[in-house]
């Protein structure tokens, strides 16, 4: 079995989405803040007349905030009947992977980044981690 | 139509829609003959009609389809078999039945329809007759009414296939709207039926379209092209034409909620052993369907509790000397862009002590913050989450939804709920709802380099303060800004700590937007306002629901998103019960305030002097220019509002003098009956509670008594004292002095 996923990165590390989860790719749009929410929600973006709310990968994975001159990308991908956009570094390839290379995460990660992963895909050269969607944009 | 009752129209509408069935079924009929259901469906059909015209007095009518039935009834039996000569006949009969029905449209007679031809050939094949030739006289008017055949009748060529388009009729309303312009259509004509996805992508486009508008409309604003202009501002009207007929098309009339309602009263009034009867006013009352579909279960819910716990049983309503059946009325009506749904019963009412005893037995409030409350506040508890009055669960209500989730589900939809309750005299539940949810007309304003939008819906005005004037009409009391509109007190909230940004407001300026939420006033403190505009309602993902501060997005003219601002929800997170400021704060019934907690406006005088004035009797704050101040005789007035009031200076009266420097006065006015009097004082301290007897006993000219007030000894004012001090003939009526406090106080 394999799972064709979307993959990004965030602080140098590489992680992936199930394709199928993905709406589309995009460049950093304008966003509007949002005082009072939760620090992991950014901001809400326009996208062709939907608003979608924008997630902070690197808050809600607890890594450091991204430099300031870097521009975001966009992932937009559905969750329970909702679009969502995730703020990511980059944006990487859509890659097939193997279910035997899967591994859950190892017990010594802790907090957040174990929390939002569904495990991790060992490549060759360095680790997929899977992030489990659902719960890493629940509120 | 007008002269049409609504028992005719409603018949007319059903009997289309059967004939259309009934030439379907013939036309089937003729393939296979035997076909009994078919033959069973058809004699029914008929069989109704001709039930109702007999009930509704249409003699012809009912003569026609007499006949037809024997003949149907026969051939159902299997007394005779189906041949084209039969399909002929039955066929005319429709026909018939057609014009007849048109007839009874146009004029609401059946008129001068000739039926006899139609009645003697279907009498003659009952006779068991050969059929005369085929001739139909009532064939020419029918084909006008027709679209198109599109299921092909071999015989009968002179009948056309009178087999209906998928046309019928929605709602009996919008014909009558469009029977009312004088073009005459047809029932089936003038309505159609449209698939709901439909509508709702339609709703969605003009959306967008209004979004669109917005867009070209700011951009055209700034390139000051006139010809662009024109076509913009043409465009401007177009969309919001385009924008009402579409709302239009997805409005219903409430009785399709209310029309299953009756069913639910007479089952649950029979489960609960109680005698009720429903009446409904202003069933034509149109909402947006999905605010319908909306307010559904919220409103099953109300009359399902109304019934049970609303209404008595008959014994105990005969004990209280009521009638046995009880009343459960509806009503609904529009009432300032909104619509308003009442559900009233006139049973025991709800005790408000009763419900303020279990909410401090639920710990959902403290006995101290129920004795803030009025009896209406107390009332309103009924909704908190957590609380349930019925004594017992019972299988009726109590289950699932209970009043917070109707209270919720409303306020989702941006309508309002309310109960009032007489005890003894019953319960009434008043829902207000938006006319629709897609579109809103809202206030776009700037806090902290953000936009906003809030629905005008709680806009009550705005008030725009230069710095100058802002710094002395925004005052402090004990930390919390008022704002005195019209004299009035108005509790200001700062958008940007609410929200917890910085303002980029530094001059000074104040700009306030007066809301009205919940029965209650209060000003938001905005950076700036920027427009009025249309705006789409987008909702918010789950996580910012969460916040309660928004009600959801919307996208602005330059493709921006702004959030829009629960108005709702602000109120009742930034503003405490007793710091409210209620609807009737300038009510004149200070013995109903005394009843509470008193509360005292402490007023500065000369040399450091404080003295307290009861609030009950102040009814407005001003200030007035001191050249205004003149002189009747050795009195000094001002002209206030279209009167003279008398002025009294307290400093004067007291023999302080005043620190106050400037030309204005500060004066508190002070009114009974309609006689006022302008009480002037060096400035407003504060506006306290105190719940404390006065302590009375060092007593000087013109003073009550003192009290406490934040650990400082304050003169309490004796108002009528000073006041007949500036005019003798202020109190006309010469009661006693003791009757004369207790008002003032």
């Amino acid at each position: 079995m394999s799972t064709r996923l979307v993959t990004f990165t965030l602080d140098g590390r590489l992680f992936g989405v199930e394709v199928n989860a993905v709406q589309e790719v995009l460049r950093g749009q304008p966003q509007t803040r949002i005082p009072l929410a939760p620090e992991s929600v950014s901001g809400l973006i326009n996208l062709r007349g939907q608003v979608l709310s924008a997630v902070e990968l690197r808050a809600r994975l607890g890594l450091p905030d991204r430099d300031a001159d870097q521009e975001p990308m966009l992932v937009v991908v559905r969750v329970a009947g909702e679009t969502i956009a995730l703020l990511v570094d980059s944006i990487g390839a859509v890659m097939d992977v193997d279910d035997d290379q899967f591994e859950l995460p190892p017990d010594t990660l802790s907090g957040p980044s174990r929390e939002f992963l569904h495990g991790a895909y060992k490549l060759d050269s360095q680790l997929l981690l899977a992030l489990d969607v659902d719960r890493a944009v629940a509120a | 139509m007008d002269d049409i009752d609504e028992i005719v129209q409603e018949f007319l509408v059903e009997s289309h829609e059967n004939l259309d069935q009934l030439d379907r079924d013939l036309v089937a009929l003729e393939r296979e003959p035997e076909s009994r259901d078919l033959l069973g469906s058809i004699f029914r059909t008929i069989h109704t009609i001709k039930g109702t015209s007999g009930f509704l007095a249409f003699g012809r009518l009912e003569s026609v389809t007499h006949v037809g039935e024997n003949l149907l009834a026969r051939l159902r039996d299997g007394k005779m078999s189906m041949s084209p000569q039969t399909t002929d006949v039955l066929l005319a009969m429709v026909d018939a039945v057609r014009d007849l029905l048109a007839a009874i449209e146009q004029t609401g007679a059946e008129g001068d329809t000739d039926v006899s031809g139609v009645v003697a050939r279907i009498t003659a094949i009952l006779d068991g007759k050969a059929p005369e030739p085929v001739t139909e006289v009532e064939a020419g008017v029918v084909a006008g009414l027709l679209p198109e055949p599109p299921v092909e009748v071999a015989p009968a060529p002179a009948t056309p296939a009178p087999v209906a388009a998928p046309v019928a009729q929605a709602a009996p309303e919008p014909v009558a709207e469009h029977e009312e312009h004088g073009h005459r259509r047809t029932v089936a004509e003038s309505s159609i039926r449209v698939d709901v996805d439909l509508l709702d992508t339609l709703m969605r486009l003009v959306g967008e379209l209004v979004l669109t508008r917005n867009q070209v409309v700011r951009q055209a604003g700034d390139l000051q092209d006139v010809d662009l202009m024109r076509s913009s501002q043409r465009l401007n009207l177009i969309a919001s034409e385009l924008q009402e007929g579409v709302m239009k098309t997805r409005m219903q009339p409430i009785d399709n909620l209310w029309s299953k309602l009756p069913r639910v009263v007479r089952d649950l009034g029979a489960n609960c052993g109680k005698q009720v009867s429903l009446t409904m006013v202003g069933k034509e009352t149109e909402l947006d369907r999905t605010l319908l579909e909306a307010v559904k279960d919220p409103l099953t819910h109300l009359v399902r509790n109304g019934v049970d716990h609303g209404l008595e049983s008959p014994e105990e309503r005969v004990a209280a000397g009521k009638p046995a059946e009880g009343v459960l009325t509806l009503r609904a009506y529009h009432q300032g862009g909104q619509v308003v749904v009442e559900v009233s019963d006139d049973g025991a009412g709800i005790d408000s002590e009763k419900v303020a005893a279990k909410a401090v037995e639920r710990g959902l409030r403290t006995q101290a913050q129920i004795a803030q409350m009025s009896p209406t506040d107390i009332l309103q508890l009924i909704f908190v989450a957590g609380f349930s009055t019925a004594a017992a669960v019972t299988n009726v209500s109590g289950r699932g939804v209970g009043m917070d989730v109707v209270k919720t589900n409303i306020e989702g939809i941006g309508g309002t709920i309310e109960v009032e309750s007489v005890v003894g005299r019953g319960t009434t539940c008043r829902l207000r709802i938006p006319l629709t949810l897609a579109i809103v007309p809202a206030l776009t304003v700037e806090c902290a380099g953000d936009r906003y939008a809030i629905p005008q819906v709680s806009l009550l005005e705005l008030v725009s303060l230069d710095a100058d004037r802002a710094a002395n009409a925004v005052e402090d009391i004990n930390g919390a800004s008022v704002y005195r509109l019209r004299g009035t007190l108005l509790p200001l909230v700062r958008l940007a700590e609410v929200l917890g940004v910085e303002s980029d407001r530094s001059d000074g300026h104040v700009v306030i937007a007066v809301l009205q939420a919940e029965g209650k006033r209060f000003g938001l403190v905005i950076d700036r306002v920027l427009s009025t505009e249309e705006i789409v309602v987008k909702p918010l993902g789950s996580q910012m629901k969460a916040i309660g501060t928004y009600s959801g997005a919307t996208i602005l003219g330059d493709g921006r998103v702004a959030l829009i601002l629960d108005v709702q929800a602000l109120a009742r997170r930034v503003l405490n019960a007793d710091a409210l400021d209620q609807d009737d704060s300038d009510d004149h019934d200070s013995r109903a305030a005394a009843a509470e907690s008193l509360r005292l406006l402490v007023a500065g005088l000369g040399g450091g002097r404080k003295v307290a004035i009861p609030l009950s009797s102040v009814t407005r704050l001003e200030n007035f220019d001191q050249s205004a101040v003149e002189r009747i005789g050795n009195r000094e007035v001002v002209q206030y509002r279209g009167g003279i009031l008398p002025v009294v200076r307290l400093n004067s009266y007291y023999g302080a003098i005043s620190d106050r420097e400037g030309d204005e006065l500060v004066v508190v006015i002070y009114t009974v009956g309609d006689r006022s009097v302008a009480i002037a004082v060096d400035e407003i301290v504060d506006i306290v509670d105190e719940d404390t007897e006065f302590h009375a006993e060092v007593t000087d000219h013109g003073v009550l008594g003192s009290t406490l007030v934040r650990d400082r000894i304050v003169e309490v004012l004796d108002v009528r004292a000073a006041i007949l001090s500036a005019d003798p003939t202020f109190y006309t009526a010469s009661d006693e002095y003791g009757a004369e406090l207790q008002e003032t106080m």
